[in-house]
């Protein structure tokens, strides 16, 4: 599978639907970075699904220019466009009457692919949203479960290898545990590809947990753009630290890792006694161990024991990032 | 039923005719049904008024739309076919229509997100979808024909209506009979067969 993402930038864009009253889009421009995870939040109606729907010319919009991997997109036939731009909705969208495998052909085969390419392709993309091609490649959507269908909804997405990614809401109507393991999966699955992806949510957890940056929405208007971390210490009005809880001071530690706040051990052998954590954990793990009456938490990498936290090192590690 | 058993191949020739009107029919009037209705579904307001049209086309008494067409296109056959593809096309329109009305948006929004053109979307996505209910109005269509193809007889177009317009004017009771309940039997044959493929290309 080929990797790499291209950069999106938008330039003033600016939409407002036939009869509406105010902009769904008010003036908006953002560069994407090639290969970033960029989810736009904000409440519904905030048009950061319009927005979204701008760049694979879903929705026209009346002034601006967008430019994808430097290209504007404004000469392109929007058939054309849209088959080099994967996406993925909310309400899956998948294609009763076709298989699986149908259904992750589909821009493949509109492209003109042969059918052995289209073949291994599709198994290839079931083995990387982790469902085993001989069991699901002939079922139809009905007879999958709800994380199952968003998994193919993903494939599909990804079927002619795209290098960017749009997904409007995509883990909104499943339950909260298929819907995390379905954002590590979507990590996974950027890390491995990076492909550049822009992810529609009005979920600040999901936001935070999947985001390296965040572009915050209200009324049309980007209100702050930046990494989860800076986004949540730095709120740029109130309206933002609302939305995301900012004063959660444990909210803020999720986002840290306990092998980025440890301290040396003082002495070989200190830790004896101590629980554990590991130093891919997050700081909120870390605390949870504290308060469950340690002094000190013993930080690992791996089968050995790499530094130490205590309650003035965790203060400290959320002082510096804020 | 006598009347068969004494006359076996004047029946069949009658129930021959008649199978042909109904299916001549349907094949024109669905050719006609397919785009109308999915023009229909595709503009609201312009369907309205088509649909609007066609439902009073349906609202006509059928004997009088046999005498009108009869000065136009005189007696026989083709005077019959034109009144039942009038008949026969609110059923089928309103339904293609319907089905593809009945398509979730969702499902038209990852065509066109994915790629496809409009013509690509409705022909491997909404009428693949929409084929339930449009296989059940030709189901509709066919019952609704056999019944007025009975009518046809009146304008000598042939059938299993002569043989009941015969026995009526004639007190010949039993030629009457044997049409009526050859028309009723070959309807609800129909009725099922289309019910059962019906349910077959039933998916989502």
């Amino acid at each position: 599978m080929i990797a790499g993402g291209v950069p999106v930038r938008l330039e003033e864009i600016h939409v407002r639907y036939p009869g509406a009253d105010r902009a769904a889009i008010d003036g908006v421009s953002l560069s994407i970075e090639g290969g970033a995870l960029v989810v736009l939040l904000g409440p519904s109606g905030c048009g950061k699904s319009t927005l979204l729907r701008t760049i694979n010319g879903l929705v026209a919009p009346q002034s601006g220019r967008i430019l994808i991997d430097g290209r504007e997109i404004t000469g392109v036939a929007p058939e054309q466009l849209r088959r080099g731009i994967g996406y993925v909705i909310q309400a899956v969208g998948l294609f009763p009457h076709m298989s699986v495998a149908q259904n992750i052909a589909v821009v493949p085969e509109l492209i003109g692919w042969d059918a052995a390419k289209i073949r291994t392709r599709t198994d290839a993309l079931l083995e990387l949203v982790r469902l085993d091609p001989t069991r699901y490649r002939d079922r139809l959507p009905r007879q999958l479960s709800g994380g199952e269908q968003q998994r193919v909804g993903v494939a599909r997405a990804l079927a002619a290898e795209p290098r960017l990614l749009l997904m409007d809401e995509p883990f909104g109507a499943v339950d909260a545990i298929v819907r995390l393991a379905l954002q590590d999966e979507l990590r996974r699955i950027h890390e491995a590809l990076g492909t550049t992806m822009l992810f529609v949510t009005h979920d600040v957890d999901e936001a935070l947990r999947i985001a390296d940056q965040i572009v915050v929405m209200r009324a049309g208007q980007v209100v702050q753009y930046g990494s989860p971390l800076h986004v949540l210490a730095r709120p740029a009005t109130p309206y933002v630290a609302e939305l995301l809880d900012a004063a959660d001071s444990v909210r803020r530690l999720q986002l840290l890792r306990s092998g980025d706040a440890m301290r040396p051990l003082p002495s070989a052998g200190a830790a004896a006694g101590w629980p554990h954590v590991d130093a891919a954990h997050t700081l909120r793990e870390a605390l949870s161990r504290l308060l469950d009456g340690a002094d000190c938490v013993a930080v690992d990498r791996g089968d050995t024991v790499a530094g130490v936290l205590t309650f003035d090192d965790v203060r400290r590690a959320l002082a510096a990032a804020a | 039923m006598t009347y068969l058993f004494a006359h076996p191949f004047a029946v069949l020739q009658r129930l021959g005719e008649h199978v042909e009107l109904t299916v001549l029919a349907l094949v024109a009037a669905s050719a006609i049904a397919l785009p109308l209705g999915i023009f229909v579904a595709k503009n609201e307001r312009a369907g309205r008024l088509v649909l609007g049209v066609l439902n009073t086309v349906y609202t006509l008494p059928s004997l009088a739309v046999f005498a009108l067409l009869i000065p136009v296109l005189g007696i026989g056959t083709l005077t019959a076919l034109v009144a039942l593809v009038a008949y026969a096309q609110m059923i089928l329109v309103r339904n293609v229509a319907a089905g593809l009305r009945g398509v979730p948006r969702a499902t038209v929004d990852a065509a066109r997100g994915l790629g496809m053109t409009p013509a690509q979307s409705l022909w491997r996505v909404e009428l693949p979808q929409a084929l339930p209910v449009i296989i059940g109005g030709i189901r509709i269509a066919t019952v609704t024909l056999i019944a007025l193809a009975s009518l046809a007889a009146w304008i000598n177009a042939g059938g299993l209506g002569v043989l009941i317009l015969y026995g009526l004017q004639h007190d010949d009771p039993g030629r009457a009979v044997t049409g009526s309940v050859l028309a009723a039997a070959l309807a609800i044959g129909a009725d099922t067969a289309l019910r059962r493929l019906e349910r077959r290309v039933r998916t989502g």
